[in-house]
């Protein structure tokens, strides 16, 4: 469609060049998802609600996974210990209205937050970050959210503040497999408060754009991208800030396996494989060398002083 | 016990031309899983992640197969069909060629046959040491399955030789539950373990209660 440009167009008006060069971005960045859309990168789902954010100078330059692996391949144990369990599962069950996410422990206003104030408490985002799960496998994944650091502002840490304690939604009403004893339910994680309030750590709503399907971890879940994905906590329904460092789920589950830091980390072998490389999902074929692991999944120049003088041997 | 007497309708004895067919069927049917592969491998259709989803279903094959073979004996005195001892060495040897394909798939797919990898992976995973050692006994047992090898260890040779296989339902099992242990996900494992038990329990039993074997 060509658009013409009225004669009578008065000069305050025309759109100042940096707005103009913004918007520009913008088009380039919608054009380069259609393109991806071409391909069939982007077969999104044709039902779900957009979300998007403005993109972000903290975005790795890396190809994204495809949308049907990142979402049909899930480790979602509340609702079975399959890949494919969350997938088939979730959608079904999983009521995402209404939610609501406390928000207390040692903080000066605590709040009960329904999912539309929280969707508005800050600027949304696009990040696209690598995964490294710890299993040894790995995507690349266009989230959309906002830092955790604005929520914490918003409910103000006291001094007492060390620990952040994330627990996931476990109602056996929404979540079958919580009927097993794979793990304690409820889920919880837990992060140092400098590795919560850090720039990278994203409170998440949605990926490729819309709103997060019911299987990766909606309407809202922690992405940590240094870290083994287990520690990006999913559904999340309470957020305590505690003085004493918390017991991860998997920490307490096999405390030899898996540790409250979790930072990806190639040097430090999980005790049953080799965390020294992985293989990227959709990208390593058959015939595809695995890739070498970075160390904090490449993440090291941005979070690396947060770990000064730690033995990451010790505290894996 | 009942050994010797045949369930009613068929015979202990099959008649060549049928038995020929049977084993034919059989050899078609262990081998669908690994054209299965071939097919979703061929229209790249494997998933998220090929490489684990095809050393994982040949494990599970050569662990299906193995209580197959495991199943041939029990099968055969309980119903007196003598005729399924000689669909044994079949039921032994696709195992045998499941187990390869399983360990060609982690040392050539996965670890492009970087030995000093494969060699750390051996010594420092309990379960893969468990894997290798089942791998490695399985070994003579495929090497003496002909029948030119029968005669030549003689049958009670060969025989006490061939009982590693139970040896080898242990490690089989110990490799799977080992490599699955951590996450107390024992739904699958435990079936095979119950099926594994069964057999080498039924075995037990008939070795602990002399007097009642039928011979």
């Amino acid at each position: 469609m060509l658009i013409r440009r009225p004669a009578d167009l008065p000069p305050s008006e025309i759109t100042p060049e940096r707005i103009w060069r913004q918007r520009r971005h913008w088009v380039q960045a919608a054009a380069a998802a259609g393109l991806l859309a071409g391909t069939g990168a982007r077969a999104q789902s044709p039902t779900a609600a957009r979300l998007p954010g403005r993109p972000s100078p903290l975005s790795t330059m890396e190809k994204p996974t495809p949308y049907k692996l990142v979402t049909e391949y899930v480790n979602f144990y509340e609702f079975g210990t399959e890949k494919d369990d969350p997938p088939r599962l979730a959608p079904r069950t999983l009521r995402l209205r209404p939610w609501t996410l406390v928000v207390d422990g040692e903080v000066r206003k605590p709040r009960r937050f329904d999912l539309e104030d929280l969707l508005k408490l800050a600027a949304m985002e696009e990040r696209i970050y690598r995964l490294r799960c710890v299993e040894a496998w790995s995507a690349v994944v266009p989230w959309t959210g906002y830092p955790l650091a604005e929520l914490i502002k918003a409910v103000e840490p006291t001094g007492n503040a060390r620990y952040v304690e994330f627990t996931t939604l476990a109602d056996p009403q929404q979540m079958p497999n919580l009927r097993s004893s794979v793990l304690k339910w409820p889920y919880t994680e837990g992060l140092r408060m400098d590795e919560a309030q850090h720039p990278l750590t994203l409170l998440t709503f949605g990926l490729y754009g819309e709103v997060l399907p019911h299987q990766n971890g909606a309407p809202v879940r922690l992405v940590v991208p240094w870290k083994y994905g287990f520690k990006s906590a999913k559904s999340l329904v309470r957020i305590r800030f505690v003085e004493k460092q918390p017991v991860n789920s998997w920490q307490q589950s096999a405390p030899n396996e898996y540790g409250f830091f979790s930072n990806v980390n190639p040097t430090v072998d999980h005790p049953r494989w080799s965390q020294a490389t992985e293989r990227r999902l959709g990208e390593d074929g058959l015939l595809a060398r695995r890739r070498p692991t970075l160390m904090f999944n490449g993440y090291g120049e941005q979070v690396a002083s947060l770990y000064a003088g730690m033995d990451l041997r010790k505290f894996y | 016990m009942s050994a010797a007497r045949p369930l009613a309708g068929v015979p202990a004895a099959l008649p060549p031309a049928v038995f020929r067919r049977l084993w034919w069927a059989l050899l078609v049917l262990a081998l669908l899983p690994l054209a299965r592969l071939g097919y979703l491998i061929a229209s790249d259709d494997l998933g998220a992640n090929p490489v684990e989803f095809v050393i994982r279903s040949l494990g599970t094959w050569t662990l299906v197969l193995l209580c197959a073979t495991l199943t041939v004996t029990p099968l055969r005195l309980l119903t007196g069909w003598a005729w399924l001892l000689r669909l044994r060495r079949l039921l032994g040897l696709t195992t045998f060629a499941y187990a390869t394909l399983h360990l060609l798939a982690f040392a050539g797919i996965d670890h492009r046959f970087d030995w000093a990898v494969l060699w750390t992976e051996v010594v420092k995973r309990p379960y893969i040491t468990a894997g290798m050692a089942a791998f490695l006994l399985l070994l003579p047992l495929a090497l003496t399955s002909t029948n030119a090898m029968v005669r030549r260890l003689g049958g009670r040779a060969w025989q006490r030789l061939h009982r590693l296989v139970y040896l080898v339902a242990l490690l089989a099992i110990l490799h799977y539950g080992w490599h699955k242990a951590g996450k107390n996900d024992w739904a699958e494992v435990s079936v095979y373990a119950t099926v594994i038990g069964l057999l080498l329990g039924f075995r037990l039993w008939r070795w602990l209660a002399p007097e009642r074997k039928g011979s």
